[in-house]
């Protein structure tokens, strides 16, 4: 185990150093202390490492991340995990604005509460929120699953494509051209695994959840719609 | 009965025969017009400018022998690996999605050839684009279409668009037509439906996020490369000022005039300000944070000639971005396909229907037997030659100013030809020493 004091040696050394990591196998675990809500830590790492940041952390944390897995042993502040690739992001406490902004691939879990806009524009990247999520998450969110153990709030999935959003609790509202659909056999499938991958199967069964999803009639534009644009 | 002479037929100058037939095609589709390219309006512009020259007080360089340089280096504030570009003509940000891969690949050619650079767009990096442009600079938009940290390592710049001058607050579209397979793949959309884009990026709000955005794209490229924050005019004057106080290395502010590949009439028409209203405001912000020339400033917005660039220039900016003018370099609108533009309902040097896809030259299509009309090979000359021709241009004025370099010209070159003008430009209008707003003036 790697140790880095982020407090001593600043947020370029580690950036710098994690992302040397790139096409090497043998590091293979970091900790991070002293993390005291620094912005952008392990941002842009590329390489299949285990990052354990003791603390919170500030906006963008694990930003882009490919193929890492970084655990955030407090909570998180805006934006972590935007525009993931791949890899393995987990938070053990709650998450601020926009977690998984625009993500592309990989596995995001919160082990707590995600705030306002989670999963905003995600395309590929699947989430877990052990507890609640915030108003308009999953805003055009365009493909990938969101699975959110307990409430979510105000205009869910509001102008969504293609993405899964499965939600135990309650929903406050659906955002415009979401609705709720049909759970099948393949969904139930694609919680199983979630709910396992997500540390979240011992919390919760795929059947108590309910899915939504596109309408699909912002597809095309037609001005009978024009008031939900 | 005496024959008195009636009074003839008057159009009106409110109802003219054109907002007519708009409000009868409202009427009838209940769908506002959604086209391409900029504001058709007349609006003041660098033609209302003329450069005095040189004479007794002032003397000029000699034409071909005596030397005018064109370069700029941009990026030099906190880039690790600041751009160096031959001439201050760069192409603009336009979309795979928008244009063609052929119509990127010609961009690319051209640009490289003439020494400058090219700019992805709202829909990601494409191969034609990076394989053939020297210095690419990469967008960072609020779809964030395509983004990924490996082409933001392989661009020699960033460029985080805030807005666009042919609609400020707004965002993209791209309809259905233009939504192939390949484009929906890079996109991660389904095929074939009317596309949105967010106006808003998704994950940051305001100046102080935009700072932190800033700092987050530089950890994550190690520091290299520059960062661009591209503006709509809108209020040049704060918001060159915020993106300054953000970290951007280089501003580029897109004035009203500035094209766009798709989007409603009325916002192209009505919202923004023209680009000569907008660079004095931002080089003043620049000057008011001792950043000018430190913090470098693009400008764009209906630029067309090496005289548009010199003025640009004069007033303030380190470089100038063109969109429009390269694309009629590569062949756009051009008479050879006026039969087909007929067709369309159109005329050639007046079709703007670029979001439909059928463009006869090739250029903003999807469409792989109208866009193999392009060949990338003669598009890039031709954008080559082109941007020789405005470099030529820029540099024959600015030795007549007695100039040495392109970036020595000055507000004190110029007069304006209108009040509105040197209003807007602050340079005095002709054969006064009247800028009206100073000197006492209202
Ligand atoms: C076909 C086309 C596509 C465009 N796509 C984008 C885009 O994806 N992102 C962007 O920031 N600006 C885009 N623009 C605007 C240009 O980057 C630039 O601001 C504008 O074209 C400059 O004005 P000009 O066309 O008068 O030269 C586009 C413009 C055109 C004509």
């Amino acid at each position: 185990m790697q140790t880095f004091d982020l407090g001593a040696e600043g947020l370029r050394a580690l950036n710098s150093a994690l992302h040397g990591l790139k096409g090497q196998t043998n590091m293979t675990a970091w900790e991070v202390v002293n993390p005291k809500g620094a912005h952008a830590i392990a941002a842009g790492v590329d390489a299949p490492v285990d990052i354990t940041v003791r603390g919170s952390t500030g906006y963008y944390c694990a930003g882009m991340n490919k193929q890492a897995t970084i655990r955030i042993k407090g909570s998180a502040g805006p934006g972590v995990a935007e525009n993931m690739m791949s890899g393995t992001v987990i938070i053990d406490g709650d998450a601020s604005q926009y977690a998984g902004a625009t993500g592309r691939g990989g596995l995001l879990v919160i082990k707590g509460n995600a705030s306002s806009r989670c999963g905003i524009s995600m395309k590929g990247i699947d989430i877990v929120v052990h507890g609640n999520i915030g108003h308009m998450s999953a805003f055009m969110a365009q493909s990938g699953n969101l699975v959110c153990l307990g409430d979510a709030g105000e205009a869910l999935g509001d102008s969504l494509y293609e993405a899964r959003l499965f939600v135990r609790g309650s929903v406050k509202s659906l955002g415009a051209d979401c609705v709720e659909k049909e759970m099948r056999p393949e969904h139930i499938a694609i919680l199983e695994d979630l709910l396992s991958r997500g540390e979240a199967d011992a919390k919760a069964r795929p059947e108590e959840f309910r899915r939504y999803g596109s309408a699909r009639t912002l597809y095309s534009f037609n001005i009978d719609n024009a008031s939900s644009y | 009965m005496t024959d008195f002479p009636r009074t003839p037929p008057r159009y009106s100058a409110t109802f003219t025969p054109a907002v007519n037939a708009e409000i009868r095609r409202a009427a009838a589709t209940g769908i506002y017009d959604i086209r391409g390219g900029g504001t058709k309006r007349h609006l003041p512009h660098f033609d209302d400018l003329l450069f005095l020259g040189a004479s007794i007080s002032r003397y000029p360089l000699e034409g071909y022998r005596e030397k005018c340089a064109t370069d700029v280096w941009l990026g030099t504030r906190f880039a690790k690996k600041p751009i160096h570009l031959d001439i201050p003509i760069t192409i603009a940000g336009m979309s795979f999605g928008a244009l063609s891969g052929p119509a990127k690949e010609a961009l690319g050619r051209g640009a490289t050839d003439a020494g400058t650079s090219t700019t992805t767009g709202d829909g990601g990096m494409t191969e034609e684009e990076r394989g053939h442009s020297k210095t690419l600079v990469y967008q960072y938009l609020p779809s964030r279409y395509g983004m990924n940290p490996d082409d933001l390592r392989r661009a020699d710049a960033i460029e985080v668009v805030v807005g666009q001058g042919a609609k400020p607050g707004g965002g993209g579209m791209l309809l259905g037509q233009k939504i192939s397979d390949r484009v929906a793949n890079m996109r991660n959309l389904p095929k074939g439906i009317d596309q949105r884009s967010a106006c808003r990026h998704p994950d940051w709000t305001g100046p102080d996020d935009l700072e932190i955005k800033i700092m987050e794209l530089r950890e994550i490229t190690d520091w290299e490369k520059p960062i661009y924050v591209k503006i709509g005019g809108a209020r040049p004057y704060y918001d060159t000022a915020l993106a300054v106080k953000a970290g951007a290395d280089v501003v580029v502010l897109d004035g009203m005039q500035g094209g766009t590949a798709a989007t409603q009439d009325v916002f192209i028409e009505h919202v923004g300000m023209p680009i000569l209203a907008c660079i004095p405001q931002a080089v003043k912000a620049l000057q008011d944070l001792g950043m000018h020339r430190k913090v470098q400033l693009i400008v764009s917005g209906g630029i067309r000639t090496g005289a548009d660039v010199a003025k640009a220039m004069a007033l303030g900016a380190d470089a100038v971005s063109i969109g429009t003018a390269a694309l009629i370099a590569l062949g756009d609108n051009d008479p050879k396909w006026e039969g087909e533009y007929q067709k369309l309902g159109t005329t050639a040097d007046a079709y703007d229907d670029w979001h439909e896809g059928r463009d006869p030259a090739g250029i903003t299509t999807q469409d792989p037997e109208l866009a193999a009309r392009l060949d990338p090979v003669l598009g890039g000359r031709r954008l080559k030659n082109y941007l020789k021709v405005m470099t030529l241009e820029a540099q024959t004025i600015a030795r007549a100013c007695g100039k040495n370099h392109l970036h020595n010209l000055e507000p004190e070159d110029l007069c304006a030809l209108t009040i509105e003008a040197a209003a807007m430009a602050g340079v005095p209008l002709a054969g006064t020493n009247w800028i009206p707003g100073r000197n006492g003036g209202f």
